[in-house]
């Protein structure tokens, strides 16, 4: 059915004609007047996580509960040669042990799993660990993404290429890529002509850009309780999606998916590397099942740091032409990315998504090395890709002399973005930037810079949600999302309450458990507006339903009763009217419930790119090397943010992680013996309380009536061009290009040394 | 929950170390080589502190010995012997939350929430040290500990209201809600601003080039 409805965003609204699914509602509009959403709400489960109630998997505590620990090689390349597990399995308390790799296998990097044990304590896990003969051959090793690239490097995968994939791995691409040494691919994208576009510009740069590795570091580790009853198998896990892990442990159990229930009530983070069981957790299943006991099986940090994934490091080099009037003529990239033994490590998003340019010419290719595997982390390679192409678009504006902001403007084909541009310039005071460079102190400089963030997702079909309707008027969503602290528990009750029209402490809500109603896998930002109109669509369902039975007690035709806030009433004759509680005490005991599917996104929705963009403000100690970010001005595109509280937090806290990327995080390998040297959470530093900046976060809410509630998600974005504007804040402040992070005093040292060198203080 | 123990029988790989826990004095026979953290978790099935390193790196273990933070992962279960130690599931009084506790939840201080107790008893040892800290006061005694989630800003501001709270002044989060524009009769300009327009209709001359827009239609007051 078509429906002319309003979209847009403040300051450009239009109106417009969408197809709407039969038995969906219409998105809600701008003029709505809600009561619950678009409204600053707690948690509901703030005051069970400031007690300590809050029950994470890692705190669950079984009758005869095991503790189930890993052996690992800490080489870097090695066969195995033999495996003896049967002196381990005599040590006190051991219960079980299981083999994760067999003799002639390939281990290809320092910390993969070998062998796991489970036993009645945790230490006695660890002291059977010690009991494990294994014996390995050493292979050459390669760890440096130069090395790697180099002819006559050891090679990663002598054969075929093996990449391990876990739920949120990024794929490789094309099966059918050729490999060279340790180097896959390229994948390319072409578009026009670069090289004539070369020809046309007035201006072309070209610059080189190193990322480093960054690891999640989520604070709790991976892992799950695994408990048999039967030929049933019962998992606590930290897992950033439920279903996906109930699908992936049974098929690789070989066990009905039926059989298979995953809960999840509270886990401590998720960056992307919590999908599937992988090898820990099918190392527990496995020993659950051998032992006859439940087994938990979490990593300790140092096993986190090491194996459970990270953003892979990049080198890419971006060439860009402009006209003189700040047209981009083209733009080409060509990256080798290092996911250690993963690939899918390209970050050309930014480049092919930000900016208009109609000759563009894209090479990403993966660079393995001996190395703990990638897999996805915050938005796969956008902060990478969006450092580089953003350092390359200030070049150029500088190139052709023009103010790097303006030259944005001319290239963005966004209309919200643009607007988001203009508010952030406004609140960061970008027109005398210049002017501020200098402060009181000579040895320290000021900076100002931008990045603008692209994102992609709307959600998807799967998700469903049931909703019940008691007799007392109060109402319960059952809705099987994990909650990875983002606030989707609270999310789920704040849009059953608006469309219910119930005071939003009158909804309870579960969640969190593979036996409730589908809900989507936590990743690619999609969790909101994959579940939200779920929910909505079953609240709406389920006031019909409360409809027909009030109907049925007054003895009108159902469609003549109209449920709305607070209120059911029947014109006729005599007109019928009732307070929702008045009418629910009509239903029968069991209330009413309806389940609903979340209906196809709409096509002729009102479609975007998410957008966003973040002014960062720095300032540069040029004795000491420091950099310290001031100030952050974020402004983003949420869709309609159903709770602007947690939306607010999910930008802060991806901000933060964008400036720990930016100047502090590195996952440091040796490369004399292929180790990681900083496999903990000191080394490996984490922006801490006394490195936030102020951060300004506006929400610029956009109706394009793609879903019922218009929501999309905003992790990712908000995390994608903030060492972008900090790199190009710090270049800023120092007036040389900074092209590689993290910005260590270092590094800072080495551009003011270059600054020097080119003539003096400027 | 098993706070109060009864005496086992006598088992010589274990220590029976008494204590007092969340103001109640405990009795605990345990292996003497483990840490406060393990006693905690494993044998008082106290799990609200949580770990995140065990290594004496990330604060989410911390605890209050004796009124002082310490991190519970370096502590040996011994050193506690007569000692008194306080976890996050003491912090709730008789009368409810404690001010920290609930200012944490109302802000959305806790994202996952698995740093939270850290936090929360970092702190209390904080306001109860110093009742009006400035902000970088805040920063340096939170210092010691990780939050992944949050970006800390809620948690700094938790514990400003907190503090006030304490102190006995009124202070409420702020409620406003995003939405709700009325439209003019053209139906598409709204008749207040929002996030853009409140920036931009106020400054609009002095706003960078247009980069060919044109100019938005915002409404300069606010409603
Ligand atoms: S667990 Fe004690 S400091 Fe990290
Ligand atoms: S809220 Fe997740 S680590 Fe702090």
């Amino acid at each position: 059915m078509k429906e002319k409805i309003r979209v847009g965003f403040e300051g450009d609204f239009q109106f417009r004609e969408i197809e709407i699914a039969a038995g969906d509602p219409a998105p809600w509009d701008p003029s709505q007047k809600f009561s619950v959403v678009g409204t600053r709400q707690p948690r509901l489960d703030g005051k069970a996580k400031a007690t300590g109630e809050a029950k994470y998997s890692i705190d669950v505590r079984l009758p005869g509960m095991l503790y189930g620990r890993i052996l690992r090689c800490m080489l870097p390349a090695a066969t195995v040669k033999s495996l003896d597990l049967s002196a381990a399995r005599k040590m006190p308390g051991v219960r079980a042990a299981i083999a994760l790799a067999e003799p002639g296998e390939k281990l290809r990097f320092a910390g993969q799993e070998v062998a796991a044990v489970a036993a009645e304590t945790p230490d006695q896990a660890e002291d059977a660990l010690a009991a494990i003969r294994v014996a390995y051959e050493a292979r050459p090793f390669v760890v440096s993404l130069d090395d790697a690239r180099k002819s006559g490097a050891p090679l990663v995968f002598e054969g075929k290429t093996e990449t391990k994939t876990s739920g949120g791995d990024v794929e490789s691409g094309g099966k059918n890529l050729a490999r060279h040494g340790n180097v896959l691919g390229p994948r390319s994208t072409v578009k026009g002509d670069v090289d004539a576009g070369f020809q046309k510009a007035a201006g072309v740069v070209e610059g080189t850009y190193d990322t480093q590795v960054q690891t999640h570091s989520a604070l709790e580790t991976h892992g799950l309780v695994a408990r048999w009853e039967g030929t049933e198998l019962t998992v606590w896990a930290s897992t950033q999606g439920i279903f996906d892990m109930r699908d992936q442990l049974a098929e690789t159990l070989q066990i009905p998916v039926s059989k298979v229930r995953v809960i999840t009530e509270y886990m401590g983070g998720g960056f992307g590397a919590k999908f599937g069981p992988r090898v820990e957790g099918l190392a527990a299943a496995r020993l659950a099942k051998e032992a006859g006991a439940p087994v938990k099986l979490f990593l300790d940090r140092k096993e986190e740091q090491l194996a459970s994934g990270n953003r892979p490091s990049a080198r890419q080099t971006v060439k860009a032409g402009a006209t003189r009037d700040g047209k981009l003529t083209a733009l080409q990239l060509t990256v080798y990315g290092n996911g250690g033994t993963n690939g899918g490590t390209g970050t050309s998003g930014p480049v092919k998504n930000v900016y208009a340019c109609e000759n563009l010419k894209v090479d990403e290719y993966d660079v393995f090395t001996n190395a703990g595997p990638g897999t996805a982390m915050r938005a796969p390679g956008h902060p990478q890709g969006a450092f580089a192409l953003e350092a390359t678009m200030d070049e150029l504006a500088k190139a052709i002399g023009m103010d790097p902001l303006e030259f944005r403007l001319k290239n963005d084909p966004s209309a919200v973005r643009r607007e988001q541009f203009r508010v952030g310039a406004e609140k960061i005071g970008w027109k005398d930037r210049d002017a501020r460079r200098k402060t009181s102190d000579p040895e320290i400089l000021r900076g100002v810079g931008v990045g603008a963030a692209v994102w992609y997702n709307t959600g998807g079909t799967g998700p469903r949600a049931t909703v019940t309707i008691h007799k007392d008027g109060s109402a319960e969503v059952e809705h099987g999302v994990q909650d990875l602290g983002t606030g989707s528990r609270t999310m789920v009750a704040m849009v059953a309450a608006e469309e219910l029209g119930v005071p939003l402490d009158e909804v309870s809500v579960s969640i969190g458990d593979s036996r409730l109603p589908f809900a989507p896998d936590s990743g690619g930002s999609t969790t909101t507006p994959s579940s939200a109109p779920a929910i909505r669509r079953a609240a709406w369902e389920a006031k019909q339903a409360l409809a027909r039975a009030v109907a049925k007690e007054w003895k009108v035709p159902a469609e003549s009763v109209k449920v709305e806030k607070g209120r059911v009433s029947a014109a006729g004759n005599p007109p019928h009217e009732a307070t929702w509680a008045a009418a629910c005490k009509l239903l029968p005991s069991e209330g009413v419930a309806a389940t609903a599917e979340r209906a196809d996104n709409h096509e002729d929705a009102w479609k975007r790119f998410t957008t966003g963009c973040q002014f960062a403000e720095v300032e540069v100690d040029t004795a000491t090397g420091k950099v310290r970010v001031n100030r952050v001005v974020a402004v983003h595109d949420c869709g309609v943010p159903i709770n602007p509280l947690t939306t607010e937090s999910q930008i802060q806290g991806g901000v933060i992680q964008g400036v720990s990327y930016a100047l502090f995080e590195d996952r440091i390998l040796d490369r004399p013996t292929g180790r990681m040297v900083n496999p903990n959470v000191e080394a490996y530093k984490i922006a801490g309380a006394l490195d936030v900046p102020e951060i300004d976060v506006t929400l610029v809410s956009v109706w394009d009536g793609i879903n019922n509630t218009n929501s999309v998600g905003i992790g990712e974005p908000a995390t994608v061009p903030t060492a972008a504007a900090i790199a190009n804040a710090v270049s800023h402040a120092l007036g040389v290009r900074i092209r590689q992070i993290p910005i260590t005093p270092e590094v800072v040292l080495a551009a003011v040394r270059e600054r020097d060198s080119k003539g003096g203080r400027s | 929950m098993a706070r109060r123990r009864e005496k086992l029988p006598p088992d010589r790989s274990k220590a029976l170390v008494a204590m007092t826990v969340n103001g109640e004095r405990v009795e605990a026979p345990f292996e003497p080589h483990k840490t406060m953290l393990e006693v905690l978790r494993e044998d008082l099935a106290l799990t609200g502190t949580k770990h995140g390193c065990e290594l004496g790196e990330c604060g989410t273990c911390a605890v209050l010995l004796d009124g002082k933070p310490v991190l519970s992962c370096l502590v040996l279960g011994l050193e506690c012997e007569g000692r008194s130690v306080e976890t996050v599931e003491g912090m709730a009084g008789p009368e409810g939350l404690h001010p920290l506790q609930k200012a944490f939840a109302d802000l959305g201080a806790a994202q996952c929430g698995y740093c939270t107790p850290g936090f929360l008893l970092t702190a209390k040892a904080l306001l109860e040290e110093n009742p009006r800290p400035t902000l970088p006061e805040i920063r340096q005694a939170l210092a010691g500990n990780l939050c992944r989630c949050t970006g800390y800003v809620k948690i700094f501001e938790a514990v400003e209201l907190a503090a006030a709270w304490l102190r006995g002044e009124a202070a409420e989060p702020r409620k406003e809600s995003l939405y709700g524009y009325d439209f003019d009769e053209s139906g598409l300009l709204p008749s207040h601003p929002g996030p853009v327009g409140a920036v931009l209709a106020a400054a609009r001359e002095a706003a960078v080039d247009e980069g060919g827009d044109k100019p938005r239609p915002y409404r300069a007051k606010a409603r």
